[in-house]
């Protein structure tokens, strides 16, 4: 069987994992560790008048209290967000200091001030809850209408009324004069529900000072642990790059969480530093409620314009999004560039123009998470899309086919250049798969039973595989978003690709291999992947945005074309042939055209022992590259949602999940598949389980799982997912990044099912059984007034 | 302190534990045998679940006092020697029933004890069956798909095993 591109080629990675012999950070013991536990505020905003850890100190094996004082007097600096956003009026955003300790101010529960450093875990904590902290409680605002209200409470002196920036993309006027002259005007109002991300390894860090060699070790579940060395190293102050290696071993799922450099890292690398001691943190689930940035959580009021014909004419769309009591990493460019540019969906609209707040309030910072803005876009459009379908009494499918782009490159109000797809092919495939036409008939065929049965589609479309280093430069990113890669060929032959991305679940370990064995023609026992240790590979970025596939295995293809270029003058030369003349196939090199060749091995032999290799060649097989995109990649796709509601309890029951996507080129279809059902899980749970609930002093009511309802084996359905694909002319393997569509796309697709369902339009997220109840409720009322 | 003294993946294993220490903290933190996690600290999650007297048990719910004398297996006692795979495991692996590794441990040893205790009382493991099974176990990868079906085939392997 061929192990290459397209090959269902079964993980290299699991047999670690089945056996129960993966590394986590938290397995992971050094000698004379110590343990950190973060003393917390539980108020959502107080000012800190004092801390008295005197009980603390005197605990036995208490090894130190350290606060943010200290912290900030040893220099450490403050937390950064990797993007700067400009307001419409030319100003740039309003960003409130974030001390990994807070030292006056706590904003959020959960707000660390100080941390215990113990020989054991039991002690630390312990310890943690004998410090007294003086607190004296201020006003509090969780929601970001609440925040920017008049007389709301101030959480950042130099962000007046709350607001960090009042962003803007597209054309306001002629929006507007398109709205003023649309035919029909569909108007809503959509919240999007906060989530925490929750992967189910919870984060943690060990950090190591070595006095002797003033060097730090640092083991953390990190996405990207590169750019956690740089960001500790140039901003935080922590050590200098050269002199702190970061190391994320296995990770237990990301999700965009884990992109993050949080207070937790920093602080036990300088706790380690300051006890001269290992500092281990994993966090419990609760604290990871806490402290995980949180994902979502956006206000949206949007109109929708469409002529005569049904199509659409204008979008205006206004959004406050809530960003939590700091400004988290990449908190700015979720609710703007990743959102706002995606506002044009599948459809060839003219006009369109979206406003956004970005707003303070007294809960965990928000950031990225699965999908990121994306989510929320397609969100907005698809719902406005099924509402207006519905407000015009036509076919859902059928106006959107109407509305589809279908001339590539396109060129959107809204800064994205679509480069391919093909919308009414995955359309056609979904609606086929799901049986579209039959769907009446069931409808019938539920009601009898007395259930209530829908329908609901979502066409999303996204941007990732990020992005265009200059693109992304020029609008605020404070990073360069290119990949890199290093091809080792050994003296046996053998190969390490050496990666900047990092697989926390992805399989990276087996698709990076397929593409070195589908080049080389060698098994891809014979590669192997090396990743997540700065000591051993070159800068990278790191895995989120989709970006492994079309970024991250782009740099290895073309640090593979510099390796072919090289074995190719070395074969030309040992074989007599002219460079013209040699292939590659089959793990040997050849002379096309006659039988002489050379093993792979030879080649790598040849390399090495450098006895006969043209003349000026340097010796050794190594290459590495650095690849940075030329645009976004977009995958698209058409779900389609089929649900059953019980009228006399609100439960929804997924009938049916149909998932056609566009990814380009699939190096492995079960990986991928794998990513797509989990993308799925993960959006359904957004639509009917999972939101953050705080009540309005700041306390989370929802920090564990007994609260917060993480979709169960029987909450979700198996799913039919398929794809239609157009080649990405961007990249060159023609990829799409297929890892956070599944996030994107869902949410919509349930909630049009189920408001289709129960014949009320207005129902929020998460459509819980009592939501669902209540909104019929409504809908009989509204019926009987 | 209290002393314990159990087996653990057919080794005897003893020690001075303080009266409080969890199972899977003995089990992680005493013994080292870090295949068994902890994701959560309500007993909900289910990736510290290992087999107490042949069932199946969230090893963060019990201390380690309690399974005195008891047999347990973790996940690395599973496979019948160190060069093979217990049925379950391969069909985790032939299934694509794991991402990111974390919650496989506990996936798996739930798994075991779901199959052997349905083909012990002869009763039919439906798809609707493994779901509801699976209520005390969260995946956030893999959307439970090929986590189903890796335990429809692991079953299937368990019978002709």
């Amino acid at each position: 069987m061929s192990e290459g591109i397209g090959a269902r080629v079964l993980r290299k990675e699991d047999k670690r994992f089945i056996t129960g012999k993966g590394r986590y950070t938290d397995d992971i013991i050094e000698p004379n560790q110590a343990y950190a536990a973060f003393v917390r505020s539980p108020h959502a905003h107080a000012k800190v008048n004092g801390i008295d850890a005197s009980a603390a100190l005197a605990m036995d094996g208490v090894v130190d209290v350290l606060n943010g004082h200290q912290l900030t007097g040893d220099g450490i600096g403050n937390i950064i967000c990797g993007w700067g956003v400009t307001s419409k009026d030319g100003t740039p955003m309003n960003m409130g200091a974030w001390s990994a300790l807070a030292t006056d101010t706590v904003r959020y529960v959960g707000d660390a001030v100080a941390v215990v450093i113990a020989d054991s875990k039991e002690i630390a904590k312990l310890a943690a809850e004998s410090v007294v902290v003086d607190y004296e409680t201020l006003p509090v605002v969780v929601g970001s209408v609440e925040a920017l209200a008049d007389g709301a409470p101030q959480i950042h002196e130099n962000a007046p009324g709350n607001l960090i920036f009042d962003w803007e993309i597209g054309n306001k006027e002629p929006t507007d004069a398109a709205l003023a002259s649309a035919e029909h005007i569909v108007e809503m109002d959509i919240v999007n529900n906060r989530l925490a991300p929750n992967p189910m390894e919870p984060r943690s860090a060990i950090a190591t000072f070595n006095e002797s060699e003033d060097h730090y070790t640092l083991y953390t579940t990190s996405q990207n642990p590169h750019v956690a060395r740089l960001v500790l190293s140039a901003f935080y102050n922590v050590a200098p790059e050269h002199k702190l290696r970061v190391i994320a071993p296995d990770v237990g799922g990301g999700f965009g969480s884990k992109i993050y450099i949080y207070p937790e890292e920093i602080t036990c690398l300088w706790a380690s530093m300051k006890t001269n001691r290992s500092v281990k943190w994993t966090s419990d689930r609760t604290e990871a409620f806490l402290t995980d940035a949180h994902g979502r959580d956006h206000v949206t009021h949007a109109t929708m314009g469409l002529d005569k014909n049904h199509k659409i004419v204008g979008l205006k769309v206004n959004t406050k999004a809530n960003l939590g009591a700091y400004m988290s990493l990449f908190s700015s460019a979720t609710p703007t560039y990743l959102y706002a540019t995606l506002l044009s969906g599948q459809y060839n609209i003219e006009n369109v123009y979206a406003d956004v707040q970005g707003v303070y309030t007294n809960t965990v910072p928000v950031d990225a998470y699965r999908g990121a803005g994306r989510p929320e876009a397609s969100f907005v459009m698809e719902r406005m899309m099924e509402t207006a379908a519905r407000q015009l009494g036509v076919d859902p499918a059928e106006l959107r086919l109407k509305n589809f782009v279908k001339e590539f490159p396109h060129q959107t109000p809204v800064i994205m250049a679509y480069d391919s797809g093909d919308f009414a092919a995955n359309q056609k495939q979904a609606m086929d798969a799901a049986d579209y036409k039959g769907f009446e008939k069931r409808r019938a065929e539920a009601a009898k039973r007395g259930k209530l049965r829908g329908i609901g589609f979502s066409n999303y479309i996204e941007a990732c595989g990020i992005a265009p280093s200059a693109a992304v430069g020029s609008l605020g990113a404070g990073v360069g978003l290119w990949e890199s890669a290093e091809v080792r060929v050994n003296p046996v032959g053998t190969i390490e690709i050496l990666t900047g991305s990092h697989s926390h679940g992805q399989g990276h370990e087996t698709t990076f291999t397929q593409i070195v064995a589908e080049r080389f023609g060698l098994p891809t026992e014979n590669i192997s992947i090396v990743h997540g240790d700065t000591d051993k590979v070159q800068f990278g970025m790191g895995t989120y945005g989709s970006r492994s596939g079309a970024v991250g295995m782009s740099a290895i293809v073309k640090a593979m074309d510099k390796v072919e270029a090289k074995v190719k003058k070395i074969g030309a030369h040992v074989l007599e042939a002219s460079e013209d003349d040699i292939i590659i196939e089959d793990g040997a090199v050849k002379v096309k055209g006659t039988d002489k060749q050379m093993l792979w091995h030879e080649v790598g032999l040849a390399a090495y022992t450098a006895h006969n290799i043209p003349e000026g060649m340097e010796p050794g097989l190594k290459e590495s590259a650095f690849y940075d995109p030329s645009n976004f990649t977009f995958p698209a796709g058409c779900y389609i949602c089929e649900v059953e509601v019980d009228p006399e309890t609100g439960v929804t029951k997924i009938i049916q999940f149909t998932a056609s996507d566009d990814f380009g080129t699939i190096i492995n279809p079960m990986i991928v598949e794998g990513q797509v059902h989990g993308g799925l899980a993960q959006g359904i749970g957004q639509a009917m389980f999972e939101g953050v609930v705080y009540d309005p002093d700041g306390q989370q009511l929802s920090a564990s799982y007994m609260d917060y309802c993480m979709p169960r084996a029987d909450d979700v359905p198996m799913y039919q997912v398929m794809h239609q694909s157009t080649e990405c002319p961007g990249n060159p393997l023609g990829m799409k990044g297929c890892g956070e569509a599944g996030a994107i796309g869902s949410p919509p697709a349930v909630i049009n099912a189920i408001t289709d369902a129960i014949g009320n339009n207005n129902l929020n997220m998460p459509a819980t059984p009592s939501a669902v109840w209540a909104a019929l409720q409504e809908a009989s009322k509204q019926a009987a007034e | 302190m209290t002393k314990i003294t159990m087996t653990v993946n057919g080794k005897a294993a003893s020690a001075d534990v303080s009266d409080n220490t969890l199972l899977v903290e003995y089990i992680r933190e005493h013994l080292r045998l870090t295949g068994t996690h902890v994701g959560c600290d309500t007993s909900q999650c289910g990736a510290c679940v290992v087999h107490v007297n042949g069932q199946a048990m969230k090893s963060c719910t019990m201390l380690a006092a309690a399974a005195e004398g008891a047999e347990v297996t973790t996940v690395e006692g599973l496979a019948a020697s160190k060069d093979d795979l217990h049925p379950m495991q391969l069909a985790f692996k032939e299934n694509h029933g794991l991402q990111c590794g974390f919650c496989t441990p506990g996936m798996i040893m739930t798994a075991t004890d779901m199959v052997k205790r349905y083909q012990e009382a002869g009763k039919e493991l439906t798809e609707d069956a493994i779901r509801h099974e699976l209520e005390g176990n969260i995946c956030r990868c893999t959307g439970y798909h090929n986590i189903v079906k890796s335990i429809q085939d692991g079953a299937s392997k368990m019978t002709t095993a």
